[in-house]
């Protein structure tokens, strides 16, 4: 396991490999699995996320009634009006409230890297399967480019919302997507990690703060911020912008950001948006 | 963590700590009763008490317990199909001192009279830890082939245990041992690199002064 992204570069300079295929292999030293073992079960994490996206029921609502069919208004929206920010965009729009409403609505999902970010990379990541003619090799090397980022952020700071707040979930799902926006664009490693600190440092601060203690609101409109963001970035590191900190420290900020959050704005549901009379009454009405 | 933990797992929302994890500890306690199980007491503690409704914690512990993974696409209606397999069930709180904030305890009884009373939380990222078996502190997360060993407090059934692995040619991973009270009733919780031969655990299950014998290998479902 790699203690930090600058290590995963280093090495692949020194092995002159790419990123994906040091995550790869490093894994198959971990779990004691042969490569094609660890690219099969990447394999099926990717079916699964294609599936999730298919099987988006636009009549679904969760248990406590406030979620279900955005994701929907919104593909209607793109299909009768031109979007500004652009088609492609508009798809991850969309893509990511519905995997966020799937979520809430106990449907099956990929936790990446948790449930209550799982809209993230499918949001960008199926629209961009379908639009550059439907290579899966790219994504699931992109998976692992995801994995290898999420990883690193998962040791050095958390990503539990309980323990870092939103931050540690959708900023995390949202630099793991970014760097891996990067390798399927063609960027080098360098780019990469910056796309993800970028990322990540837009986010800091974020706080979990959801009504009622679900998994509704306000996360599933928050993968929409998180899956923007992550375009955003990538955009940004493709550009030739570089983050001014250094991405691992970017890291370790995160983590202190998230110690010195107030235990009301991590996943307690006593703060910010749960702690609004409208949050409370939502609450006092389901339990 | 593994990035299969990262990406990962497949799972039915909405939560991976509340719901994913409750599956998982209702699918392990159901492997470690090693009967059918026909009711069971489950409550819910801290965080789990108060937003599990919500979460889908109780469809997800009741799932588990009729032996659904966590990516089951079932486990929403898994009330109705415990009540097709015959399996009663009901919910309380409890208020633990010193418990993770996702803690559970699971009062099981079997077809054949096995009970069994588990306590265990969900970590996050689905994610389990068994706390407790039938009062007497344990800690593992059943991630890797694990046996437990309940035995009278007396000298030489470690070394028992330990050389008949050593025998069958199964590493140990980690090793922890718990009694209630000197000279009386010790758990051994042994993580193993290997699968444990089925042959070998019946063996233990004879040996004198073992009480009883559990083994789960969820690699192999």
């Amino acid at each position: 396991m790699f203690q930090s992204l600058q290590e995963i570069v280093e090495k692949c300079k020194k092995e002159e490999k790419e990123f994906w295929e040091v995550i790869l292999e490093d894994d198959t030293m971990e779990r004691g699995v042969e490569r094609s073992a660890s690219y099969a079960k990447m394999t099926d994490t990717w079916d699964a996320m294609l599936l999730a996206a298919a099987n988006y029921d636009k009549t679904q609502c969760s248990s406590s009634g406030l979620i279900g069919g955005d994701g929907n208004r919104m593909e209607e929206y793109l299909r009768t009006h031109e979007c500004l920010c652009g088609d492609f965009i508009g798809q991850v729009i969309a893509g990511a409230l519905q995997m966020g409403e799937s979520n809430a609505c106990m449907k099956r999902i990929v936790a990446a890297p948790t449930a209550g970010a799982c809209g993230v990379l499918p949001a960008i990541l199926v629209p961009y399967f379908k639009r550059n003619g439907r290579n899966s090799e790219y994504i699931i090397r992109s998976l692992y480019v995801a994995a290898g980022i999420g990883q690193v952020i998962a040791h050095r700071a958390s990503i539990s919302g309980a323990k870092g707040g939103c931050q540690a979930e959708i900023g995390s799902a949202s630099a793991m997507m970014a760097g891996a926006l990067v390798y399927l664009e063609g960027g080098n490693n360098d780019q990469i990690i910056h796309a993800a600190a970028m990322a990540l440092k837009n986010m800091l601060g974020l706080v979990c703060d959801p009504v009622a203690g679900l998994v509704e609101v306000p996360c599933v409109k928050r993968n929409v911020y998180g899956a923007v963001n992550a375009v955003a970035s990538a955009e940004m590191a493709m550009a030739g912008i570089k983050s001014r900190i250094p991405p691992d420290q970017v890291i370790d900020a995160m983590r202190e950001v998230g110690d010195k959050m107030d235990v009301s704005l991590k996943e307690t549901g006593l703060g910010g948006l749960a702690a609004t009379p409208f949050g409370k009454e939502i609450s006092k009405k389901i339990f | 963590m593994n990035i299969f933990d990262i990406l990962g797992p497949v799972m039915v929302g909405p939560s991976s700590s509340h719901t994913a994890g409750a599956v998982r500890i209702g699918y392990v306690a159901k492997c470690l009763l090693q009967d059918e199980l026909c009711n069971v007491k489950i409550l819910f503690h801290g965080s789990f008490a108060t937003t599990g409704i919500g979460h889908g914690t109780d469809r997800a512990v009741i799932a588990g317990l009729l032996g659904m993974h966590p990516d089951d696409m079932r486990i929403p209606d898994s009330f109705s199909y415990a009540q097709k397999a015959g399996l009663s069930f009901g919910f309380d709180q409890i208020d633990l001192r010193d418990a993770h904030p996702n803690t559970v305890i699971l009062e099981m009884e079997g077809r054949s009279g096995r009970n069994l009373k588990i306590q265990a939380s969900s970590l996050g990222g689905g994610r389990i830890m068994v706390n407790q078996i039938d009062g007497i502190d344990v800690n593992f997360n059943a991630e890797k082939p694990t046996l437990i060993v309940h035995n009278l407090d007396q000298p030489g059934h470690v070394a028992e245990v330990t050389s008949m692995l050593s025998h069958k040619c199964v590493n140990i991973a980690t090793m922890q041992l718990y009694r209630d009270k000197k000279g009386g009733y010790a758990v051994m919780v042994i993580e193993t690199d290997q699968a444990v031969p089925t042959d070998a655990i019946k063996w233990l299950e004879h040996l004198e002064g073992v009480i009883k014998v559990t083994y789960i290998n969820l690699e192999e479902d």
